[in-house]
C-alpha cells in the first residue's frame, strides 16, 4: 500500500480540487453572461478522480482527456491562465483559439488536445504508451474516459492491445453514472466497469471516485505496475456529475435522492472534513486560505483572459498542417 | 539502378527508412508474421527478419485500435508506417483518421504534430464491393491529411520516403493491379509497372505532379491505374492524330494545380480519368478547378471519364464495364474535337 498523506500533502490536494471545483463554477457563471462562447461540459462532483490520479503522475507522463477535460487539465497542472483563455476564445488559450473547451490540453504538461469522441483517446494512449516503450522511457499514458466510453468499440480494441502488449497505459473510467442522460443500468449487464477487465486479462479495480486519497493509492499502483512493464490497469472511480451533462441540462431524468445522496458525498466535504479530523487536525483556517487563494488565481485567469486578444482573421488557416517547433 | 515493381519499391523504401530513423516503424494485420504474406500485398515481407516483432508489429484485427495507436505513437515523437490489408478497412478507423489524425494539430494550436503514414490498397480486382472500391477522394476531403497515389516504382519508393519524413498524417493509396506482387500474391490482370530505382537516397517531393507523356492538343489527368489507361488511350489518339498530354498528379493533397493548368493553357482540352464513382468524385473537383481557373483557355468542357454511381461489381465482365477502358478514354477525347 503507497504511504498514507500527511496534512500538507492532502491540503495540497484539497486545494487542487478546490480550483476545479471554484474554476468550473466560475466558468458556468462566465457562460451564462455569455462571455464563454461554447458549450461546457463541467466537472463539477468528479474532482477527486482527476486529482487522485495525477497525484500518482511525473511532470513527464501523459494525460489524454475527454469532452469534459477542464478537471484533468487543471489536475495535470496546465495553467488556468491559458484553460480560462481558451474557453474565452483568445488568442492566448492553450490551442490559440483553435480547440475551445472540448480540447483544451498543455503538452508541455503532458496533457494532450483533448480527445471529444467518446472513446477514441483509448486507442491513441495506447498508442502513447507503446511510443515511451518503444523510445526506452518508463512514461505512462493515462486515458480518462467516463463509463459511456466501455461501450465503444475502441475502447475494446485499445485495452486488448494494451494488455497483449503490456503497455503502460491506465485507463480510468471515470462512472458517473450517466452517459449524457441514459443511466449505467440500461447500458451494463455488470455491476462495474471494472469487472470486465478480465476479459482483457488485467487488473480491474474499482474504488470511491470521491475520495482522492482512495483514488490516489489505487493509481499509485496501476502506475507503478506499469512503469515495471506489467502492462496496465482498468480503474474504474466511482462518482458522481453533480450538474447537467452540458449546459441548460435541468438534469431532470434523475431522482432527487440520488442527487441528494451524492452530494452528500462531495469530495470537497469528504476531503475537508478528513484535514479538520485527527489525525491531521487543522484548522478551519487552513481551508479558508485555501479558498481564498483559489479565489486569487482564477481571478487572474480571469483577467489574463479578459486582457487578451481574439484571434486575429489571418489566423483562420493556420495550424491545419505541422509548421514547426 | 535496380529495376522493381511497386511492392518492391515501397519494401526497399520502408527499409531504407527504418535503418536511417530508429523512430520508424511498421504497425498492421498479417504484415510480419513468420511464415506469412508481408501483408496482404507483400510489401512487408521479410522486413521482421531483419527488424524483429519490435518495429514490424502485427495487431488484432482492430483496424481502429490500431489506427489510434499509430496516431499516439506519431503525437510523442515516433514516425508509424501503418497500414490496412484492403483501403476498404479505412472506413473502420474512419474516426481516428478523420477526427484524430486530421486534426490533432489544428486542435492543438500547432503545438502537436502527427507523422503518421497510412498505406491502403485500392482498386477493382474481382473482389466486389467490399474489398476493391477506390476511396481517396473520401481522404482528400478532409483538411489536414496529406494523400499520395504512386503509379510508377520510382515514385512509389520517393513517395514513401518523403511521407514517412513529413510532419503531417500522410495516407499514400497503392493500386493493387500496380504492385507487382510476386507469387501466389500476384494479382490476375495486373499492370504490374516495373521500372528503374536508384539505389542511392532519394525523395519525390509531395505536392509535385509529372507529365508522364506530353503532348499539345488535349490533357487527360489520370492517378494510380487510369494513369495506364490514361497512356493507352494516348497510344491510340496518337494513330488518330490527336496528340495527348498525360499527367499524373502523383500527389492528390496538395494539388500540384499549376502543372494541370498549365497544361490545359497549352492544349485547351481536358479529360479527368478516375476510378472513383462519378457523383462528386475527385473527378468533379479536378475538373472544377479547371473550369474556375482555365475557363478562358478551354475550346470544349472539362470531361470526366469515372466509374459509374454503382459498388465494385464482382463479375469480370461487369468489373470491365465499371473500371475506365481505354476505349471510353478514346471516345470521351474524341468527343472533344
Amino acid at each position: 500500500m503507497p504511504e498514507p498523506l500527511g496534512a500538507d500533502r492532502l491540503l495540497a490536494l484539497y486545494r487542487k480540487m478546490l480550483l476545479i471545483r471554484r474554476f468550473e463554477e466560475r466558468c458556468n457563471a462566465l457562460f451564462l453572461q455569455g462571455r464563454i462562447p461554447s458549450t461546457l461540459h463541467l466537472y463539477i462532483g468528479q474532482e477527486a478522480s482527476a486529482t487522485g490520479v495525477c497525484a500518482a503522475l511525473r511532470q513527464d507522463d501523459f494525460v489524454l482527456g475527454t469532452h469534459r477535460p477542464h478537471g484533468h487539465a487543471l489536475a495535470k497542472d496546465v495553467s488556468p491562465r491559458i484553460i480560462m483563455a481558451e474557453l474565452m476564445a483568445k488568442a492566448t488559450g492553450c490551442c490559440r483559439g483553435k480547440g475551445g473547451s472540448m480540447h483544451v490540453g498543455d503538452v508541455r504538461q503532458g496533457v494532450f488536445p483533448a480527445v471529444a469522441i467518446v472513446g477514441a483517446g483509448c486507442p491513441i494512449a495506447a498508442g502513447v504508451g507503446l511510443s515511451a516503450r518503444m523510445r526506452g522511457t518508463d512514461q505512462v499514458a493515462v486515458a480518462f474516459h467516463g463509463e459511456g466510453a466501455a461501450n465503444e468499440g475502441d475502447w475494446h480494441e485499445a485495452l486488448n492491445m494494451a494488455a497483449i502488449w503490456k503497455l503502460p497505459v491506465i485507463y480510468v473510467c471515470e462512472n458517473n453514472l450517466y452517459g449524457a442522460s441514459t443511466h449505467f443500468d440500461k447500458v451494463f449487464r455488470v455491476a462495474h466497469v471494472a469487472d470486465r477487465a478480465v476479459a482483457y486479462g488485467m487488473p480491474g479495480v474499482t474504488v470511491d471516485g470521491n475520495d482522492v486519497e482512495a483514488v490516489r493509492d489505487a493509481a499509485i499502483t496501476a502506475v507503478a505496475r506499469a512503469r515495471a512493464g506489467e502492462g496496465p490497469t482498468l480503474l474504474e472511480t466511482l462518482t458522481y456529475r453533480q450538474c447537467g451533462h452540458s449546459r441548460s441540462d435541468a438534469c431532470d431524468y434523475r431522482p432527487d435522492d440520488e442527487e441528494t445522496e451524492w452530494k452528500s458525498r462531495d469530495p470537497l466535504t469528504v476531503t475537508g472534513a478528513r484535514l479538520l479530523a485527527e489525525p491531521h487536525s487543522l484548522p478551519q483556517s487552513a481551508l479558508d486560505e485555501a479558498e481564498a487563494s483559489v479565489a486569487t488565481e482564477i481571478d487572474d485567469a480571469i483577467a489574463f483572459a479578459d486582457a487578451s486578444p481574439a484571434p486575429s482573421p489571418d489566423e483562420l488557416e493556420r495550424y491545419v498542417y505541422w509548421e514547426g517547433d | 539502378m535496380a529495376v522493381m515493381g511497386i511492392a518492391e519499391a515501397l519494401r526497399e523504401g520502408i527499409r531504407e527508412e527504418m535503418r536511417r530513423d530508429p523512430t520508424v516503424f511498421c504497425i498492421g494485420e498479417d504484415i510480419g508474421v513468420p511464415g506469412g504474406w508481408g501483408g496482404a500485398f507483400t510489401v512487408t515481407l521479410g522486413l521482421s527478419e531483419e527488424f524483429g516483432p519490435e518495429r514490424i508489429i502485427d495487431t488484432p484485427i482492430s483496424e481502429s485500435g490500431f489506427a489510434g495507436i499509430a496516431v499516439g505513437a506519431a503525437m510523442t515523437g515516433m514516425r508509424p508506417i501503418a497500414d490496412v490489408q484492403y483501403g476498404d478497412f479505412l472506413f473502420c478507423m474512419m474516426d481516428q483518421l478523420v477526427n484524430q489524425a486530421a486534426k490533432m494539430t489544428y486542435m492543438a494550436g500547432g503545438a502537436v504534430k502527427v507523422p503518421l503514414v497510412m498505406r491502403a490498397p485500392v482498386g477493382s480486382t474481382r473482389r466486389g464491393a467490399q474489398h476493391a472500391q477506390t476511396l481517396e477522394v473520401f481522404f482528400t476531403h478532409v483538411p489536414g491529411l496529406k494523400v499520395v497515389a504512386p503509379s510508377t516504382a520510382y515514385d512509389a519508393k520517393g513517395l514513401l520516403k518523403a511521407a514517412v519524413r513529413d510532419d503531417n498524417p500522410v495516407l499514400m493509396f497503392e493500386h493493387k493491379l500496380l504492385y507487382g506482387s510476386k507469387g501466389n500474391r500476384a494479382e490476375k490482370g495486373a499492370v504490374s509497372p516495373i521500372g528503374e530505382v536508384p539505389d542511392e537516397d532519394y525523395i519525390v517531393p509531395i505536392g509535385k505532379g509529372a507529365i508522364r507523356r506530353p503532348g499539345k492538343d488535349v490533357t487527360i489527368v489520370g492517378k494510380l491505374l487510369t494513369v495506364y489507361r490514361a497512356l493507352g488511350a494516348a497510344d491510340q489518339l496518337a494513330e488518330q492524330g490527336i496528340d495527348a498530354e498525360v499527367i499524373d498528379p502523383r500527389t492528390l493533397v496538395p494539388l500540384d494545380k499549376e502543372l494541370i493548368l498549365e497544361s490545359v493553357r497549352k492544349t485547351h482540352r481536358f479529360v479527368v480519368v478516375e476510378e472513383d464513382n462519378r457523383t462528386h468524385g475527385w473527378g468533379a473537383e479536378i475538373a472544377a478547378m479547371v473550369a474556375e481557373e482555365a475557363f478562358w483557355y478551354l475550346d470544349a468542357p472539362p470531361v470526366r471519364v469515372s466509374a459509374p454511381d454503382i459498388p465494385p461489381p464482382f463479375a469480370p465482365g461487369l468489373e470491365e464495364l465499371y473500371v475506365p477502358s481505354i476505349d471510353r478514354v478514346v471516345a470521351a477525347v474524341k468527343g472533344l474535337f
